[in-house]
C-alpha cells in the first residue's frame, strides 16, 4: 500500500506571540524544498482539530499585508550554548585552566576552550586533549562524567611544546589524575575570538560544542591573566573577568546559570546568599534561545480586525505550517465585557515537545499509545528546532528553558487535542453563542499587569493555564479583590512558577523543583531562578491555586474523560443562576476529549489549601478509569488502590464563589471541559451551564458574599 | 520479559476480547493487570500512532535518541481504537507466542 505521507516544508516564526491591529510583525520563514516558493496568508483560527465528534478545524481568511506568494531561503538555526569573549589581545604561549564537570563525555568531541586552531578539548573518546589543528596530545583516559576535574593545559607557539592534565576533585570514588608532555605543530598562534564550551566553526557559527558545567576559566598569556568569575551576573548574559585585563564576554543560547558549582556542599541552596557556590555555567548542544533566522517579511496587520486567535499560515507544496499570534485590542481601545485569556506561556512551555516520541513506558502514565501527526515527525527530523520544557537533553538534564524565538510546533490547530488546538473550542463556542468577547494573553499580562484585565467585567481562562509568574499571579488577584470575575475554564492550572529572564528576551524559565507532577527532576541546590525566585510548584511558594480559584490539581488520566454528579450544593440560591434551565442531574456525558467533561487533568476543592470556606462545590465528577491517577504532590509514600476505578476521591470539583468587592470566581477542574461545548449543535447542558455564567458575570450587579 | 513479571495467559482470550471492545475507560482487574505487563518498558515495543491524515492513524516505533518514529505504512486505521488494538495484538504475539484470534 501507497501512503502518502505529508509533512511541512516551510516552517516559521514571528518576534512575539500578542500583537494589535495595525502592528508590524517580523516574520521569519525557512523553506525546506528546492522551489524555495511559499504562499503565506493570514488566518483567524475558530476552531481546532477536534477529532470526530468535534466540529473540527474552522478558519477564516482575512485579507492582510502578508498574503500572496513569496521567495523564500532555507534559513540554518544557530543552537548550541557557549561563551564568547570577542576582543582579545594577541597571544603568544597560553597556559589555559578550567574546572570541568562532563556531563555527557564520549559524545563526539567537545570543546572546553577554544583559542582559533588551539583547542582544549575532551575528544571522542570523553579523554581531555589538547589539539592545534587536526594533531592532538591527549592526557590518556576518559573523564568520568558527572566529577569535577581541574583541567590545565600549556602551549607554546614558538616550539609547539605543549603540556596537559586533569585532576579530578577528592572524593571517596575519584579517579586518579592523568598527564601528558609533547610536541604539537608549532606556529600557531592562539587567537580569539575565545570560545567556552564551544569552538568556532566552519561557517561563522560554533562546533563541538560541550555537554557540562565549567567554573573558573583562566588563561595566561604574557601580561594577560585573564580569570573569568561565572558566580558573577547570574541573571544576565554576560561572563565577566575579574583580572585587570576586564576581556568580559557574553553567553550565547542561554546555557543554564545559577547551578551548582565545585564549591557546593549542600550548606546553601540559594544562589544568592553564597554564589561562590554556585560559580558554574551548564551548557548544551541543544540549548537554544534564539534561532536567528534573517527575516523574510515585515508587514502589517490590518487596522481593523477582530481580536482572537490568528495564524500566519505558510503553505510549500504540502503541508501548511500555522504561525500562531494573539490579536488583542489596543490598549485604550473599545473592549469588551468579556476577555479570554490564552495561555501563551503554557503554549511555550510546552512548546516543541518530542518526549511522546521517545521509547519508554509511555502508557503506564497515559494509559494509551503516544499519538502525533506528521507536524510532529518533521519536528523529530529538526533536532536544531529545540525542546520543550516537558524534555531532557542528550544528558539527561531537564530543559527549563522555552523561547518564542523558533518555529513553535504547537501554536496551531491541527495536531494534540490540547492546549491551543483546544482552546479553540472555547472560541467557536463563544462565536456560536453570539457573544461579544477579547481574546488576550498570559504574556500580554506579564507586560501589561492588572491593567490589562481592569477593563473588563470578567475573564475567562483557557483549558490549561498550567504556568504562571509571580506578576501574573498578582495581576489576577487585583482583579478579583476589585471585583473582577473569573471563569477558570480547565485544570491543572497556576500549577508552575515561570519567570521572564531579562537577559534572554522571548524566554521562560521554569525549575520543577522538590515536588509536583514532574517531566523531570530540578537538581539539589538548583531550586531557585536565575531571577532568584524560588522554583516550583505555586502550592508550595505560598499561593496554592485553591486560594483564587477554589480548586488545584489532584489527578490525572489520558484514556478518557468522565461525566459530573450536581450536589446537594448546587440547589443552594446562590448556585441557581449557574443551572438555570437545566433540569439534570448528570452534566457532561459527552465530548470530543474522551467523550465526557471531566477528564485529563482534574482539580479539587480542599480547605487545606485555600479553597474558600464558602465555595459551593455544585458538582463533582465520578466512575473515572484505571488511568487516572493521584498527583504526586498528594502522596507522602506509595500505597494501592489509588487509581480512579478504586479511589473514589479521584474527582473534578465543580466550584462558585463570590469575592469581595462584588466579583466571583466560577471554575470547573477539567482539562477537557471546553470539549464538551459543542456537543449536539452546541445545545447541551455543559454549553447552557457556561452560558448562563458568562451571562451572569458580565453582567454589573455585584454579587454579595454570604454571611457566616 | 523479566522474570518477575506475571505472565499473559494465551487462554484469556475475555480478557482480549474486552480490551477490543473498550480500549479507553475502566478495565477490568485483570485486563488491566495484563496491560501494565505489556506496558513495561521491556514489553511496549515503543509502539506510537500517528495521523497522517484527518482520521487516519499508522503505528510506528520511537527511536531512541530523539529520531524521527519508523512508520508503519502497510496499515492505516481509521480510528485511534483500531491502531490501539493492533498494537495490542502485536504485544500479545511477543509475549505468549501465538497470533490473537477472538472468535
Amino acid at each position: 500500500m501507497t501512503v502518502e505521507l505529508k509533512k511541512p516544508t516551510v516552517v516559521g516564526y514571528v518576534d512575539r506571540l500578542y500583537a494589535y491591529p495595525g502592528d508590524e510583525v517580523t516574520l521569519r520563514v525557512s523553506v525546506c524544498e528546492p522551489t524555495k516558493r511559499y504562499r503565506a496568508e493570514l488566518v483567524r483560527l475558530v476552531c481546532g482539530e477536534t477529532g470526530p465528534k468535534g466540529p473540527g478545524v474552522k478558519e477564516e481568511r482575512v485579507a492582510s499585508a502578508v498574503d500572496g506568494e513569496h521567495d523564500g531561503i532555507e534559513q540554518r538555526t544557530s543552537f548550541g550554548s557557549h561563551g564568547i569573549v570577542d576582543n582579545l589581545p594577541a597571544l603568544g604561549a597560553v597556559a589555559i585552566s578550567v574546572l570541568a564537570y562532563p556531563t555527557l563525555p564520549g559524545r563526539g568531541r567537545q570543546a572546553l576552550v577554544a583559542l582559533g586552531t588551539l583547542r582544549l578539548v575532551l575528544d571522542e573518546t570523553g579523554a581531555p586533549a589538547l589539539l592545534v589543528g587536526d594533531r592532538a596530545l591527549s592526557a590518556g583516559v576518559a573523564l568520568r562524567d558527572q566529577w569535577w576535574h581541574r583541567i590545565e593545559a600549556r602551549y607554546d607557539p614558538a616550539t609547539g611544546a605543549a603540556a596537559i592534565a586533569a585532576t579530578p576533585f577528592a572524593g571517596l570514588h575519584a579517579d586518579r589524575a592523568q598527564s601528558a608532555e609533547g610536541r604539537l605543530e608549532a606556529g600557531a598562534a592562539p587567537s580569539g575570538p575565545l570560545f567556552f564550551a564551544a569552538a568556532p566553526g566552519p561557517d561563522g557559527g560554533a562546533t563541538e560544542h560541550f555537554y557540562g558545567k565549567l567554573e573558573a576559566p583562566r588563561l595566561v598569556s604574557g601580561t594577560v591573566d585573564a580569570q573569568w568569575d561565572f558566580s558573577r551576573g547570574i541573571d544576565t548574559a554576560r561572563i565577566e573577568d575579574v583580572s585587570p585585563s576586564r576581556l568580559h564576554g557574553r553567553l550565547v543560547n542561554a546555557p543554564k546559570r545559577a547551578v551548582t558549582g565545585s564549591r557546593w556542599d549542600g550548606s546553601v541552596h540559594h544562589w544568592k546568599l553564597d554564589p561562590s557556590h554556585y560559580a558554574a555555567i551548564h551548557f548544551h548542544a541543544d540549548d537554544l534561545a534564539d534561532a536567528e533566522w534573517k527575516p523574510s517579511l515585515r508587514f502589517k496587520l490590518p487596522e481593523r480586525m477582530k481580536s482572537g486567535f490568528y495564524a500566519i499560515k505558510l503553505t510549500g507544496s504540502s503541508l501548511p505550517f500555522h504561525v500562531g499570534l494573539i490579536v488583542s485590542p489596543r490598549p485604550g481601545a473599545r473592549c469588551a465585557k468579556l476577555a479570554v485569556l490564552a495561555s501563551t506561556v503554557t503554549y511555550l512551555a510546552y512548546a516543541n515537545y518530542r518526549r511522546r516520541m521517545s521509547p519508554g513506558p509511555f502508557e503506564l502514565a497515559m494509559g494509551t499509545l503516544p499519538t502525533v501527526d506528521l507536524t510532529d515527525v518533521f519536528l523529530a527530523e529538526h533536532f536544531e528546532f529545540g525542546h520543550s520544557t516537558y524534555d531532557v537533553y542528550r544528558d539527561g538534564y531537564g530543559v527549563g528553558h522555552s523561547t518564542f524565538r523558533r518555529p513553535l510546533f504547537n501554536f496551531r490547530p491541527t495536531g494534540r487535542f490540547w492546549n491551543f488546538a483546544m482552546d479553540l473550542c472555547i472560541i467557536d463556542w463563544l462565536d456560536q453563542q453570539g457573544i461579544d468577547y477579547d481574546v488576550i494573553s498570559d504574556h500580554e499580562l506579564q507586560d501589561r499587569g492588572a491593567d490589562l484585565l481592569s477593563s473588563y467585567r470578567a475573564v475567562m481562562s483557557a483549558s490549561h493555564p498550567e504556568y504562571y509568574s509571580s506578576e501574573m499571579l498578582q495581576a489576577v488577584e487585583g482583579f478579583l479583590s476589585r471585583g473582577g470575575r473569573f471563569m477558570y475554564m480547565g485544570g491543572n492550572g497556576f500549577y508552575w512558577r515561570v519567570t521572564f529572564p531579562p537577559a534572554w528576551p522571548g524566554m521562560i524559565e521554569l525549575r520543577r523543583a522538590e515536588d509536583g507532577t514532574r517531566a523531570w527532576e530540578e537538581m539539589p541546590g538548583q531550586y531557585n531562578h536565575a531571577t532568584g525566585e524560588l522554583g516550583g510548584l505555586w502550592r508550595r511558594n505560598g499561593w496554592p491555586p485553591n486560594m483564587l480559584f477554589g480548586v488545584g490539581f489532584y489527578a490525572q488520566g489520558f484514556d478518557n474523560s468522565s461525566y459530573y454528579r450536581r450536589t446537594a450544593a448546587s440547589c443552594d440560591p446562590r448556585a441557581a443562576f449557574l443551572f438555570a434551565g437545566i433540569d439534570d442531574e448528570i452534566i457532561g456525558d459527552f465530548g470530543a476529549s474522551g467523550d465526557g467533561a471531566a477528564g485529563l487533568e482534574i482539580d479539587i476543592y480542599d480547605r487545606r489549601l485555600g479553597s474558600p470556606p464558602h465555595g459551593l462545590v455544585v458538582a463533582s465528577s465520578e466512575n473515572h478509569s484505571n488511568a487516572f491517577m493521584l498527583v504526586n504532590e498528594e502522596i507522602l509514600s506509595n500505597r494501592q488502590g489509588q487509581d480512579g476505578a478504586q479511589n473514589p476521591a479521584i474527582r473534578a470539583d465543580m466550584v462558585f464563589f463570590e469575592t469581595p468587592s462584588g466579583g466571583a470566581v466560577f471554575s470547573t477542574g477539567s482539562i477537557a471541559f471546553v470539549a464538551s461545548l459543542a456537543h449536539d449543535n452546541y445545545r447541551n447542558n455543559v454549553s447552557r451551564l457556561i452560558r448562563n455564567v458568562v451571562d451572569r458575570f458580565i453582567d454589573p450587579q455585584p454579587f454579595a458574599i454570604p454571611k457566616p | 520479559m523479566l522474570r518477575n513479571a506475571p505472565p499473559i495467559d494465551p487462554a484469556r482470550l475475555d480478557l482480549a476480547a474486552e480490551y477490543r471492545a473498550k480500549p479507553f475507560g475502566r478495565h477490568s482487574p485483570d485486563l488491566q493487570a495484563l496491560l501494565n505487563v505489556m506496558r513495561r518498558a521491556e514489553n511496549c515495543q515503543d509502539l506510537i500512532l500517528v495521523s497522517i491524515a484527518p482520521n487516519r492513524w499508522v503505528l510506528g516505533h520511537r527511536e531512541p535518541d530523539g529520531k524521527p518514529p519508523t512508520l508503519f505504512t502497510d496499515q492505516v486505521f481509521d480510528r485511534l481504537e483500531d491502531g490501539e488494538w493492533e498494537g495490542f495484538k502485536r504485544r500479545w504475539r511477543a509475549l505468549t507466542g501465538q497470533e490473537l484470534v477472538l472468535p
